[in-house]
C-alpha cells in the first residue's frame, strides 16, 4: 500500500546488518550451502586508482607524445633459462582454464596475443592444440591438480608456471561445478562427466619451500634449462613468499593480489582472503631488493589491472609485466549486453535476466552458461564468441592499454616503460599511501615511516 | 659422451659425471647418439647417493638402472623407458609416469607415482605417506605396505597394495581402483570396500604378473569410490 510522503515512517537500515547481509544470511538458512561465484572481490579496496602520477615539468623533461619513441619491449626469464621470453608488450594473458573458458576463447587469446607480441597461459584443464597453434608464447601452468598435465606439452610449451595460489583464493584449489565438464573437458582432466570438480590445493608431490628447490630442478632437467620457470603466488604474506620462491630458483614471479578472478570460488574465500595488489606488489619489489634480484628475476603482477594507467602504475612500483584475466574476459563481452554473431549484434540480456542477473552485474561463469559465450562449454552459447571477432577485441583492448602506458611514461620523461619508478608515484588516500609505501599526494609522508 | 661402455652396458658414475650430463646424454639417446646405444644396451648410472631428478623426463624405450638410493623424482614423467632403482627411492618416484615401467627394488618414500597417467609403477618395499596420489591411469603395484592418505584424489588407475593400508585409504577417490590384500587401518572419505568381480580378479592376476608377485588374487579386496561427493551436497558438511 502507498501512502503519501508525509506519513511515511522513518527506516533505519542497519549499518551491521544492511541488505547484503541479509541477503546472505537468508541465502545461508534456505540453502545450507555457501555461495560459489566467479571473476573477483566486488568489495571496495585500495587499488591502482587510489595512486596518480606525477608527470615532468621543470624538474623532469617529458617526450614528445606522438613523436618520439617509448620502448615497451619486456624479456622475461632471464635469470637461469636458456631462452628466455621476449615480448613486444609488458601485458600479458593471464592463465585461464580450458574448462572455465571455451575451445573458442582459448583460440581467441591466442591470436590476439601472438598479433601483440605478448603471451598466453593455460589453465587448470592442460594445453589445447587450439592455443598451442593460435599462440606463438605460451605459458604452461603446473598446477596442484595436474590435470592433463604432461611431458610432451611441457616441451612445447615457451615457460612453465608453477601454480601456488591464486589471488581470488590463496590457500584454495580450483573449482569446476558439474555443468561445465562436457566430455572433452572430462577426457582432458580424466574425471567423469558431470562431476563438480574440486582441485586440490596443494601440489601432490611437494610441501614447503625446500621441495619447490628440487621441483623446479626436475622440470629444468626436463627441459634441458631451456625454458623459464615461472612461479605463481596468491597474495598473502607477499613479502617472504617471494623471497621463498626466489630462494627455490625461480626465473620469474607472479603475484596475484585479491583483486584477481576465478572461474568458480566460495564467495567467503573471494572478498576475505587475500592482500589488495597494491599491497602486494610493494612487499613484492621489497623482496626482490631485499635480497638484490631486482632485474635479475622478473616480476609480473596480477590482480584487477584494468587499464593502462593500471599497467603504468604496477611498472612505476616495481614489476616487469602485468598480466590479465579479468579485462580480459571484459574485452571479449564479459558483462555486455549483446554478442556478435555471424556479423549480426544479438541481444544477450534475457539470458542474463534468466540466470536472475543483469549485464554489469554478472558473476555467474560458474553456471557455464555465460550469455556471451565467454565461460561456458554449452555447444550453442559457446558459437556466441567467434574466434576472429574475440581476437579482434581483445587486440584492440592490448593495443589501448599499451597506448596508454606509454603515454604516460611519456608524460613523465621515459623513453621506455620500464623506466617508470617510484618516484613518479604518490598516494591520493593514506591507505594507498601506507599499503604501497608512497606519499601522500602534495606531501612527503608515508605512512609508517618517519619525516 | 663420458660414460664406460661395453656390449651390453653403458654406465654413468655421478660421483665423476654431474647430473646434467647424465640426464642430457639419456634425453639425446635418439638423436645424437643412436650410433652408440642399441637397445638392448643398459644405461647403468652409479653412485646416485641420494640424487635428485635422476632419469627424469625420458622419452624413449631404453633400459637404466640406477645402482643405489634416489632423491626425489627418480624417473619422473617417464615416457617408454625402463627404469629399476636397486636401491630405496625419495619422494615422487616416477611422478606423472606417462608410460614404460618404473621399479623400485627397495622402498619408496612419500608420493609415489603422484599423478601418474600410464605406465607400470612397482615398489618390491613399502612405500609412505600419500602413494599413487591423484593417479589419472597409470597402474602401482606396492610389494608391502602403504602409508596413509595413498591414492587421495586418485581418478584413475590401479594400486595393488599387497600388504596393509594406513588411515583414510582412498580419500576423495573418483574412479580409481584399489585392491588391497592385507588389513586397512581406515578408508577415506568418499572410499568403500565393493565386491571382487571376475574382472577386478584378472586385473590384479595380470598385474601381480607383471610384477613378479605370487600372491593369490582371491586374497585381495576393492576399494573404490562411493560416488557421494561427485555433487555438491548440503548434508555432507566436513566430508568435503
Amino acid at each position: 500500500m502507498d501512502m503519501h510522503p508525509s506519513v511515511q515512517p522513518h527506516l533505519e537500515a542497519s549499518a551491521g546488518y544492511d541488505r547484503r547481509i541479509l541477503n546472505y544470511i537468508q541465502n545461508a538458512a534456505a540453502h545450507g550451502l555457501y555461495e560459489i561465484r566467479g571473476l573477483g572481490a566486488k568489495r571496495h579496496l585500495p587499488h591502482f586508482d587510489d595512486l596518480v602520477f606525477l608527470g615532468a615539468s621543470l624538474t623532469r623533461y617529458p617526450l614528445e607524445g606522438y613523436r618520439e619513441k617509448c620502448l615497451t619491449k619486456t624479456v622475461l626469464g632471464t635469470r637461469f633459462a636458456k631462452q628466455p621470453i621476449e615480448l613486444e608488450i609488458p601485458i600479458t594473458i593471464a592463465g585461464m582454464s580450458f574448462g572455465s573458458l571455451s575451445a573458442n576463447v582459448k583460440a581467441a587469446l591466442g591470436l590476439a596475443a601472438t598479433e601483440m607480441g605478448t603471451s598466453t597461459t593455460t589453465g587448470d584443464g592442460g594445453m589445447t592444440a587450439e592455443e598451442r597453434l593460435s599462440s606463438k608464447t605460451l605459458v604452461y601452468q603446473c598446477l596442484p591438480s595436474r590435470y592433463g598435465f604432461n611431458p610432451n606439452d611441457i616441451r612445447q610449451a615457451d615457460a612453465i608456471e608453477i601454480v601456488i595460489g591464486q589471488g581470488a583464493k590463496p590457500g584454495g584449489g580450483g573449482m569446476l561445478l558439474g555443468q561445465k565438464i562436457n566430455p572433452r573437458v572430462a577426457a582432458m582432466r580424466t574425471l567423469p562427466e558431470g562431476v563438480d570438480q574440486r582441485s586440490a590445493c596443494r601440489h601432490p608431490d611437494w610441501t614447503g619451500p625446500d621441495d619447490l628447490t628440487i621441483k623446479i630442478q626436475e622440470l629444468r632437467e626436463l627441459t634441458d634449462w631451456q625454458k623459464p620457470i615461472y612461479v605463481k603466488v596468491g597474495a598473502s604474506r607477499t613479502f617472504n613468499d617471494v623471497k621463498l620462491a626466489v630462494h627455490a630458483g625461480a626465473d620469474v614471479i607472479v603475484v596475484d593480489g585479491m583483486q584477481g578472478g576465478t572461474a568458480a570460488t566460495q564467495a567467503v574465500f573471494i572478498e576475505h582472503v587475500g592482500i589488495p595488489t597494491i599491497a602486494a606488489v610493494r612487499q613484492a619489489v621489497d623482496a626482490l631488493e631485499d635480497m638484490n634480484m631486482k632485474g635479475t628475476v622478473q616480476l609480473i603482477v596480477s590482480g584487477g589491472v584494468r587499464t593502462g594507467a593500471d599497467v603504468a602504475k604496477a611498472l612505476a612500483m616495481g614489476a616487469d609485466a602485468v598480466s590479465i584475466g579479468q579485462g580480459i574476459l571484459m574485452a571479449l563481452g564479459c558483462n555486455s549486453d549483446a554478442y556478435i554473431q555471424d556479423d549480426t549484434h544479438h541481444s544477450a540480456v534475457a539470458d542474463y535476466h534468466a540466470l536472475g542477473t543483469a549485464p554489469g552485474y554478472c558473476h555467474h561463469c560458474h553456471t557455464g552458461q555465460c550469455p556471451v559465450g565467454v565461460t561456458t562449454q554449452d555447444p550453442v552459447l559457446e558459437k556466441r564468441l567467434e574466434p576472429a571477432v574475440g581476437a579482434k577485441r581483445v587486440k584492440n583492448y592490448l593495443k589501448t592499454l599499451n597506448m596508454e602506458l606509454t603515454t604516460i611514461a611519456r608524460a613523465c620523461g621515459k623513453q621506455n616503460v620500464h623506466h617508470l619508478e617510484r618516484e613518479d608515484l604518490v598516494a591520493l588516500t593514506l591507505e594507498a599511501a601506507a599499503m604501497a609505501q608512497l606519499p601522500i599526494a602534495g606531501t612527503s609522508w608515508i605512512p609508517g615511516k618517519s619525516g | 659422451m663420458d660414460g664406460v661402455t661395453s656390449a651390453t652396458s653403458l654406465s654413468f658414475d655421478l660421483r665423476q659425471t654431474p647430473l646434467r650430463q647424465v640426464n642430457q646424454f639419456l634425453h639425446d639417446v635418439q638423436t645424437v647418439h643412436i650410433q652408440t646405444v642399441h637397445s638392448t644396451q643398459t644405461v647403468q648410472i652409479l653412485n646416485p647417493d641420494g640424487a635428485h631428478n635422476i632419469a627424469v623426463g625420458l622419452d624413449a624405450p631404453l633400459q637404466v638402472e640406477i645402482v643405489g638410493h634416489t632423491g626425489y623424482y627418480a624417473a619422473g614423467m617417464n615416457q617408454l623407458a625402463t627404469v629399476t632403482i636397486v636401491g630405496n627411492a625419495g619422494p615422487g618416484v616416477a611422478e606423472n609416469m606417462m608410460s614404460g615401467r618404473v621399479q623400485v627394488q627397495g622402498f619408496a618414500s612419500v608420493s609415489a607415482g603422484a599423478s601418474a597417467q600410464g605406465g607400470l609403477l612397482v615398489i618390491d618395499g613399502d612405500a609412505s605417506l600419500r602413494c599413487g596420489i591423484s593417479l589419472k591411469g597409470g597402474d602401482i603395484v606396492v610389494g608391502g605396505n602403504v602409508g596413509s592418505f595413498s591414492a587421495f584424489m586418485a581418478q584413475a588407475g590401479r594400486l595393488v597394495i599387497c600388504g596393509d593400508a594406513g588411515d583414510a585409504l582412498g580419500d576423495s577417490l573418483y574412479e580409481a581402483v584399489i585392491y588391497v590384500r592385507g588389513q586397512i587401518k581406515s578408508l577415506g572419505a568418499d572410499a568403500q570396500l565393493e565386491p571382487m568381480t571376475d574382472q577386478d580378479y584378472a586385473a590384479v592376476a595380470d598385474l601381480l604378473a607383471q610384477s613378479g608377485r605370487f600372491h593369490d588374487p582371491q586374497e585381495f579386496k576393492r576399494v573404490a569410490s562411493a560416488r557421494q561427493l561427485y555433487h555438491w551436497n548440503a548434508d555432507a558438511n566436513q566430508e568435503y
